[in-house]
């Protein structure tokens, strides 16, 4: 038997939800003894592909084969029992549960009808022996720290599937000590031959603990490669890429800075949240904000609205020393946030279109100071049309809306607001390229009317395209600042590729 | 310590403490005439409580209680007195029909995807509303074989009292814990009641598991139902109004929290034995009314939703923590 | 004008159409209940007493209907009821001036209805285990208030509340239709409905965008608990006693019923206060009708049960089977799954 033969493949995998291809033709294969790197940017794809191979989706289109065999993915159990076991980052564990019954909950050995649990803690604790763990099985498993909760979610499919193993961001919430320990048990397990995949942000680990890579961008793969073979930069080029259609200004950052930047945040930070940092925005000033995903970027823009209040830090507007502690002093301020989960910090999806987009400025306006309906309908016809928003009728629900349609409208209900300072967060994500270049040219147009504006993005060659100045973040740090010539899609990948303490080349 | 014990240790100091205080002011409350009472008393509501122990545990709710043990009783008055069906026999139907009534809600409630509160509801409803169906009159049950059954006791040193009903609710308790640690049900239950979407993809047969538990439900509201109809000899449409909630009162007074997934079949017994302890010391002092045992219990109940609250708090804080150890 | 009118006709077609065949089962059950005849300065009626009795349930459910659509729930409103009543009667019978004794038991409401509000807003309790705490704990204050005894009292203005009548209109009427027309006014004159539709689909993303939600869900359980104690009264007035253990036994279930016949999900959003009021005339008429019919009024029980069960029937086949799943959405799925 040759070890070198792929466990899994899938070719020409197709996935769509409504209006919105989530998977567009990808290839994927996995050998057996093979750590294999899964990247991509939020909305990239990785989790449909994921659901897809552990049978949650049923594929539209495309092939999944097992050893060379096409097989139909049922549902998880089957998944399950042809030997693909998964780690979902939160934990799918039962935490009210002791670590035994976690482990062998859904087969637990019995005895005379009752659950041997002699039995089933003295194999629990051999399961977990395997990788040097010696825990008390008996106790409850929230006891245990989420990297132990970690290690027995993974002990647990490996031992109800033992082929392959999907682990979709198991570091994201461990410390450094915790990943060593997790990557100890990885290696161990790639010795005993498992297939395993392995999802994550942090490009580091990637070149720690991978053998191959494959990236996926926009629901397609953008590149495939063994880790040995792929220099970090080509890696963070691939991932961020180059898919924008429209015709770049780029003349923004050759613009002098504003005489005097209004908005001013000095120390601002906030504990296991974000490191402190310094920003200043003038009107008229686009910032873009670089960084990976987990680096700190919805963070920064949480903390600015006041969604978790800052514990250091103060902010000054005009001179004026200034406290947001929610978003209603925020939006007071003339503030505005399009927020990263559009789904559920964003729309309220069954109200109208109307009514989403006069939300913020009725908030504002206070309870008993309503926005008369005629006004309601005669704003959302305006910005319907100004924002080019595709509907048959203002009235419809908005969760009936596409993506970008959605993200206009939430645009459009802060822009009612006439707000000074408006920060988006991944305004282009999840949605088609059409809807992506006029967001754009958007965000183009609001600056010019003098707008404050704090975008970010994954997108780095947006951000070169609209930014005054580019803030690049890593680790949960503002590393720094780049303005005028210094804002070039391969600096800005450079200082995120940048390991911790080497200088930016 | 373990943080989950912590409602559970705190009921059984309440619970002793409470009893202490009686004995100061009661010396004579210290008998096994008390106990015995306090067992027998409180049997219904301690059989209909390890059903809604385990409907909370999976995170559900049980309102048809009250109303399916008032059922029960006017069944059985019915069917003994007026059709001359023997009790065995009656109990036989009873329990059948209240097992089936709750497997039926556990399905419109697990298929259906709605709220248990509201099915429970249509359910106390219905099982209400059969009752008069039947009569609207108290019905007195007489019958050897209920008096042999109330003749069974075994008198204990000091005169008290161990009945079969009360011997029937301690027996009902140790077979709920059983079936809670020891059995795979009992773990699917716990399992539900922490994380439905990781019980379902760790391989819980929700759907069957979820039907089950209102089925237990349903039947230990009927056997509740005989031992209520054994205790009052009668059936009467209008009793046991609201024993659905000193059954949920006591589940959470017993540390079980109300989201689901945490506490003791053990504990819901400590929290049936506190409300039988206010009831007995308001019967001792004589002046006090019986409304009191509802703010008690009222006090108690939110002092232990505050006390879970706040551990869920703490722990969540406690794993937000960038290091776990 | 045209497309704004007969969706909203549509949408309460099935509950206009179920009222109407009540009452017509009521007709055929009892030939005169149309009959309204005048007397005495007031009017008499099957008709009148549907309205009259539904009174206390319409109240209700106006209270109710604000707390579902921020997808909450209270339990506690039979509970609050008994302890306004009780304070009302108690402080009749103690002397003060009824409009003192008035405002005390509607006090006392607004107080428990805000206890419920912070424990769900600012503890975060889910609303069913936050307002549970004063289901069990009210009926004792409500005892305490009365010292364990019904409190009859003879009291003309305070009974007037219950079987007065104005220009010829039973009181209860005229208080649920004022009340009625009040909250539609203040809730769709000014932003309230919007935000709580708003706060009741999306509460994080009201959040987002500026709405203290925490505020006005304090507002909305606070307003649901002045309802339950204008219930209370007028129930207490109308049997010229408080009944600590049976006034409002069972009407927060009513009031939650009478929400769902509506049309407002128990999921939160959108909501009519109109079509909760049409529905909790609904069961008022099918108790008056099951009475005038000779059956016990206990029947009643059944027949909501089984409306219960058809009504969760229906709404979960739309949200299920319904056009959702026809257009390939996967909401309900993938929130079972994450």
């Amino acid at each position: 038997m040759t070890d070198k033969a792929n466990v899994l493949a899938v070719e020409g995998i197709g996935k769509s939800f409504v209006g919105f291809k989530a998977l567009d033709g990808v290839d994927f294969s996995i050998r057996a003894g093979e750590v294999h790197a899964l990247l991509g940017e939020n909305g990239a794809g990785k989790s449909t592909l994921i659901k897809v191979l552990t049978g949650v989706h049923q594929p539209d289109a495309g092939v999944i084969s097992l050893d060379g065999q096409p097989v139909h993915v049922r549902d998880t159990h089957h998944a399950q029992s042809l030997g693909i076991g998964t780690v979902y980052q939160e934990v799918n564990l039962l935490p009210n549960m002791s670590v035994a019954d976690n482990l062998f909950i859904g087969r637990q050995p019995t005895r005379y009808g009752f659950i041997d649990r002699r039995l089933m803690e003295r194999r629990a604790r051999e399961v977990l022996a395997q990788y040097d763990l010696h825990l008390d099985v008996a106790s409850d498993l929230s006891r245990y720290s989420v990297a132990i909760q970690q290690l027995v979610a993974i002990a647990r499919a490996v031992d109800m599937s033992g082929r392959i193993l999907i682990l979709d961001e198991p570091t994201a919430s461990l410390d450094r000590h915790e990943v060593e320990i997790l990557f100890a048990m990885i290696r161990r397990l790639k010795a005993r031959g498992l297939g395993i995949v392995f999802i994550t942000h942090f490009l580091d680990q990637v070149y720690e603990v991978c053998d191959h890579v494959t990236v996926l961008r926009n629901g397609k793969l953008a590149g495939s490669a063994p880790t040995s073979e792929l220099p970090k930069l080509d890696l963070v080029k691939m991932m961020l890429g180059r898919t924008l259609a429209v015709a770049t200004h780029g003349d923004r950052r050759h613009r002098p800075p504003p005489e005097e930047r209004q908005l001013s945040f000095k120390g601002v930070g906030r504990s296991r949240s974000i490191a402190p940092f310094d920003l200043d925005i003038g009107e008229g000033e686009v910032i873009g904000m670089a960084g990976l995903l987990g680096s700190g970027r919805t963070e920064t823009a949480k903390l600015l609205f006041g969604i978790d209040a800052a514990d250091k830090g103060e902010a000054w507007i005009d001179g004026r020393a200034v406290r947001i502690r929610t978003p209603q002093d925020a939006v007071a301020l003339g503030f505005g946030l399009c927020p990263e989960d559009r789904k559920s910090d964003g729309i309220i999806g069954d109200l109208s279109i109307r009514e989403n987009i006069a939300l913020a400025l009725q908030a504002h306006r206070g309870w008993f100071n309503r926005l008369p309906k005629r006004e309601q309908t005669a704003m959302a016809d305006r910005f319907v049309k100004a924002l080019d928003i595709r509907t048959t009728d203002i009235e419809k629900p908005v969760k009936l809306l596409s993506g970008g349609n959605q993200q206009k409208v939430i645009l459009a209900r802060w822009l009612a607001t006439n707000p000074r300072f408006l920060i988006l967060d991944e305004p282009t994500r999840g949605i088609d390229v059409g809807a992506h270049a006029e967001i754009i040219t958007l965000i183009n147009e609001l600056c010019d009317k003098g707008l404050a504006l704090l975008v970010i993005s994954s997108e780095i060659d947006e951000i070169v395209a609209y930014s005054n100045r580019v803030v690049v973040l890593r680790d949960r740090t503002h590393l720094g600042e780049l303005s005028g010539d210094e804002i070039t899609t391969s600096n800005i990948m450079q200082m995120i590729a940048t390991e911790t303490g080497e200088v930016p080349a | 310590m373990n943080t989950r014990l912590l409602p559970l240790y705190a009921t059984l100091l309440i619970c002793l403490i409470a009893y202490a205080a009686c004995l100061i002011q009661f010396p004579a409350m210290f008998s096994t005439r008390v106990a015995g009472n306090l067992l027998t008393d409180n049997a219904f509501l301690g059989i209909a409580a390890v059903g809604m122990t385990f409907v909370i545990l999976s995170g559900g709710i049980d309102l048809s209680v009250g109303s399916v043990i008032a059922f029960t009783g006017v069944l059985l008055a019915v069917l003994i007195t007026q059709h001359g069906v023997h009790p065995l026999v009656a109990f036989a139907v009873a329990l059948a029909i209240t097992t089936a009534f709750g497997a039926a809600m556990g399905i419109i409630i697990h298929y259906l995807q709605v709220p248990a509160f509201i099915v429970t509801l249509a359910g106390m409803f219905l099982a209400r509303g059969m009752c008069f169906v039947m009569t609207t009159d108290s019905i007195p049950i007489d019958h050897p074989f209920y008096a042999a059954l109330q003749g069974v006791f075994y008198r204990l040193p000091g005169g008290g009292r161990l009945t079969f009903i009360g011997c029937l609710m301690v027996a009902v308790f140790v077979v709920g814990m059983i079936i809670a640690h020891f059995s795979k049900f009992g773990s699917y239950i716990y399992a539900i009641g922490g994380n439905r979407s990781s019980a379902e993809l760790m391989g819980v047969p929700v759907a069957r598991t979820t039907i089950g538990i209102y089925a237990m439900s349903g039947f230990l509201s009927g056997l509740s139902g005989i031992v209520f109809s054994l205790y009052t000899s009668a059936g009467y449409s209008l009793a046991t109004v609201g024993v659905e909630l000193d059954a949920i009162a006591a589940v959470v007074i017993g540390g079980t929290l109300l989201t689901g997934g945490v506490g003791y079949v053990a504990g819901t017994f400590v929290g049936v034995i506190i409300q039988g302890l206010i009831q007995t010391y308001i019967v001792f002092d004589g002046t006090l009314s019986s409304w009191w045992t509802k703010i008690v219990v009222g006090v108690l109940l939110f002092s232990f939703i505050g006390l879970q609250r706040v551990l869920v708090v703490l722990s969540l804080r406690r794993s937000a923590a960038p290091t776990g150890g | 004008m045209k497309n704004m009118f007969i969706p909203a006709a549509a949408r309460a077609a099935p509950q206009l159409g179920s009222l109407a065949l009540i009452l017509f089962l009521n007709y055929l059950a009892f030939p005169g209940f149309f009959e309204i005849r005048f007397q005495d300065g007031r009017l008499y009626g099957s008709l009148v007493d549907v309205l009259n009795r539904g009174a206390p349930i319409i109240i209700l459910a106006i209270g109710m209907t604000a707390v579902i659509a921020s997808r909450g729930v209270d339990l506690s409103v039979g509970a609050v009821m008994a302890v306004s009543g009780a304070l009302a009667a108690t402080m009749t019978v103690a002397g003060y001036p009824v409009p003192v004794a008035v405002i005390a038991a509607i006090g006392v409401g607004l107080l428990c209805g805000l206890w419920n509000g912070v424990l769900v807003a600012y503890f975060d309790l889910q609303p069913i285990v936050a307002t549970l705490i004063l289901m069990v704990t009210g009926r004792g204050i409500a005892q305490l208030i009365t010292e364990g005894s019904i409190v009859t009292f003879n009291e003309p203005g305070l009974i007037f509340f219950g079987s007065g009548a104005i220009l010829g209109i039973p009181v209860p009427i005229l208080i649920a239709a004022c009340l009625l027309a009040v909250t539609i006014v203040l809730v769709r004159r000014t932003a309230l409905g919007l935000l709580i539709e708003s706060i009741g689909v999306n509460r994080s993303a009201s959040s987002y965008a500026g709405l203290n939600s925490k505020l006005l869900l304090l507002v909305i359980y606070g307003f649901c608990g002045v309802c339950a104690a204008l219930a209370g009264i007028i129930i207490a007035a109308d049997i010229r006693g408080a009944d600590a253990n049976n006034a409002g036994l069972w009407l927060e279930l009513d009031a939650i019923l009478a929400v769902v016949i509506g049309g407002t999900s128990l999921f939160g959003g959108r909501f009519s206060l109109i079509m909760s009021a049409i529905g909790a005339i609904i069961i008022q008429a099918m108790n008056t009708g099951i009475l005038l019919s000779g059956f016990p009024p206990e029947y009643n029980l059944i027949l909501k049960a089984l409306v219960i069960i058809v009504i969760l029937l229906a709404q979960s086949f739309s949200s299920l089977g319904g056009w959702a799943f026809l257009k390939g959405e996967f909401r309900a799925k993938g929130t079972r799954q994450q």
